[in-house]
């Protein structure tokens, strides 16, 4: 039995066999390329793959764990579009001779021992990112499969000297229990990614890590930083038993999410999940969710050449509705304008694409798009709880406009004798200011509305969130965006119809009182944020929420508004800690305390 | 070449989302600028030369400009480092 010590990461223990994650080694042969011109043109499209994948991967990142984990790949992106690396590149090429892949490794590297050489932990990770970038081009270039590294075949801790985020992410996450590591800090990426899975992570183990054979039995406990090789059986119990405590307790909190969100006081609302494809409709099942708020369909779209058909849609959908059962499913109709490219489409590059032509305003301009995925959804939702809604609704003609291309679908289907769903319910997203201000207007035409707060921001407070100068202004706690809420809901009601959110406020557990109080109905958020949500929701009586909103409303400012929210946040019940069971004995004299992401780090 | 000299009060120094902003701001102009830091130069518009600079909380820095909007990219660039990049007070 042997102690290794290194730095709780993320919290948990595994129990299992050591993985060593080899990397693939690429080795890059110095070649000469005379034909300097075809070796730039080169490097331009294997940046231009690289880049297509690292969006797909920010997106994929974005929506299965969380913001803070995606940002890490958006980073790698900024550092591909990097002059200088790119100066570097080019100079190597044109003047030296060398081939594109040799080039790229050659400049990268040079960037990133300068980021090493300076000694400090932040500039590590940024290091880290940018061989992981440039690795990811020399595999394109070269033809590498990404699919060829050799990931566990059985559950396992997987034992490396580092992970790089594309490492992590690629990983089968069935099949890993933990992470353990010889470099790295707690603001490493592979301690952020674990934190991200709720997986136990034990970083900066050192070079002793060298010595733990491949399968050798591990104990990873990430709460104090110690992995344990070749356990005793004395050890082993210990760690079991306070294994089986954390099980119980993570049971518990998945299994409470499992139950309908339902308040103190005995009231109903619907915790839905925001999925994008069958992999996503599972993982929001697991965790507790009651329906499905919003399916993005722009997956169906996006890099391809032509239109996918209605029998492709049709599949795509039912295999998504056969995952959700009877429960809710609301199809969001495509989303898509400018900022995109869908060859197909006739989408043009606009000043304004967020002003301009998109969404809605596209498919109502082109029937022959719009009605294939109407027709798909329409069938899709044949005995089964499926509703539509459409997205960047701004005037109640749009919606009239929808709703009878739905009947052309309908009647066309009729005739056809192919079955589908006859009384869909129609929905719309309340995203631009004009909808929510006109609110009681669109509620004599629409069945159910959703709030999309992330547009509904930007639109309302007029800044664009991914320019860091104005950012500032994306707050969903301003007086502004909190009264235009409480409008479209009062509307809603007055209406007899409900309502929903399927922005990112929606699962923040800041506004989730306040949206209660102010009358929410349906909640759709990231699967993973679903039992916090539900745990807030049920330690609060509706009364309670409702004063609570009334009071906040008065003030003035979204600061004052926000430090409202945390005070009261703070004095509902928290769950029950880990019961202690004592393992001092094995490591509390090196134990440290583990790194929480506080909110100045996401900001990072 | 028109110069300016500045300190960075921000707590994480010229990295992270200051590094970013201060990188945004200098492609905004067509000047060549450089940013120099303990006799190490770096061009503003690279994210990984900036950030190759290792300038802490507190770092002196001088900056230059060349170009038909020198001094506007330097009047931008003292702003934003002024304004502490936008973080409030």
């Amino acid at each position: 039995m042997k102690h290794l010590r290194g730095i709780g990461a993320s919290p948990g223990i595994a129990i299992g066999p050591a993985f060593i994650f080899q990397k693939v080694e690429i080795r890059v042969e110095r070649r000469d390329a005379s034909n300097a011109a075809r070796e730039w043109a080169r490097i331009e499209e294997g940046l231009k793959a690289a880049v297509a994948q690292l969006e797909a991967l920010a997106r994929r990142v974005h929506g299965e764990i969380g913001s803070e984990q995606a940002a890490i790949f958006e980073a790698q992106l900024q550092m591909l579009d990097d002059p200088d690396l790119l100066d570097a590149v080019r100079h190597l090429i044109t003047d030296r001779h060398i081939s594109a892949e040799y080039a790229l490794q050659m400049a990268g590297e040079e960037f990133a021992q300068r980021l090493a050489d300076l000694d400090d932990e932040y500039l590590a990770a940024r290091a880290a990112d940018v061989r992981d970038a440039i690795a990811r081009v020399v595999r394109i270039l070269l033809g590498v499969d990404d699919s060829a590294m050799t990931g566990p075949t059985e559950p396992s801790v997987i034992v490396a000297a580092d992970l790089t985020p594309s490492d992590t992410a690629g990983l089968d996450r069935s099949k890993v229990l933990g992470f353990c590591t010889a470099s790295g800090g707690a603001t490493s990426h592979t301690a952020i990614l674990a934190r991200g899975l709720g997986l136990p992570a034990v970083v900066g183990a050192g070079e002793a890590i060298q010595s733990v054979p491949s399968r050798a039995d591990l104990i990873l406990d990430g709460d104090e930083g110690v992995v344990v090789v070749a356990p005793d059986d004395a050890t082993r119990r210990v760690y079991r038993d306070r294994q089986a405590h954390v099980a119980t307790r993570l049971a518990g909190a998945r299994a409470q999410a499992q139950s309908p969100a339902t308040t103190a006081d005995g009231h109903r609302v619907e915790v839905a999940a925001n999925i994008g494809d069958v992999a996503s409709a599972q993982a929001a099942l697991e965790w507790g969710a009651e329906g499905v708020g919003l399916l993005r369909t722009e997956f169906l779209f996006l890099e391809r050449a032509t239109l996918p058909t209605e029998e492709e849609q049709y599949a795509a959908y039912r295999a998504i509705t056969d995952v959700m059962g009877q429960r809710p499913l609301i199809i969001r109709t495509l989303d898509i304008g400018g900022d995109k490219q869908v060859p197909y489409l006739g989408l043009a590059q606009e000043l304004n694409p967020f002003l301009g032509w998109r969404a809605i305003r596209l498919c109502l301009a082109q029937p022959e798009v719009f009605q294939v995925q109407l027709r798909a959804i329409l069938r899709a939702g044949h005995e089964r709880n499926v509703r539509v809604m459409f997205p960047m609704i701004a005037d109640v003609e749009e919606v009239r406009r929808c709703k009878l291309m739905l009947r052309e679908a309908m009647a066309a289907l009729d005739r056809e004798q192919v079955p589908f769903a006859r009384d869909m319910s129609v929905g719309i997203m309340v995203e631009i200011p004009a909808a929510a201000v006109a609110a009681d207007i669109l509620a004599t035409e629409a069945d159910f509305f959703s709030i999309g707060t992330n547009d509904l921001i930007q639109y309302s407070m007029a800044c664009d969130r991914t320019n860091e100068r104005v950012s500032y202004l994306y707050q969903p706690f301003h007086p502004a965006i909190l009264r235009l809420i409480r409008q479209v809901i009062g509307a809603a009601h007055k209406a007899g119809k409900w309502v929903g959110m399927c922005g990112e406020m929606a699962g923040e557990p800041l506004a989730i009182p306040l949206l209660l109080g102010l009358g929410l109905d349906e909640f759709s958020m990231s699967p993973s944020a679903i039992p916090e949500a539900k745990r807030i929701i049920g330690s609060l009586s509706r009364d309670r929420a409702r004063k609570f909103a009334a009071r906040t409303m008065r003030l003035p400012t979204a600061a004052e508004i926000q430090t409202e929210a945390e005070r009261f946040l703070d004095t509902l019940a928290t769950p029950n800690d880990v019961p202690a069971v004592s393992v001092s004995a094995l490591s509390s004299k090196h134990g440290r305390s583990r790194p929480r992401p506080s909110a100045g780090d996401r900001k990072r | 070449m028109p110069e300016i000299k500045v300190a960075i009060q921000a707590p994480v120094g010229l990295h992270a989302r200051p590094a970013s902003l201060f990188v945004q701001t200098a492609k905004r102009y067509k000047s060549d600028i450089r940013v120099i830091h303990d006799e190490r130069s770096a061009n503003a518009k690279s994210i990984l030369s900036v950030l190759g600079l290792g300038a802490g909380k507190g770092a002196e820095l001088t900056i230059q400009a060349g170009g038909d909007d020198a001094e506007d990219a330097l009047a931008a660039l003292r702003s934003l480092i002024s304004d502490n990049f936008g973080e409030p007070a």
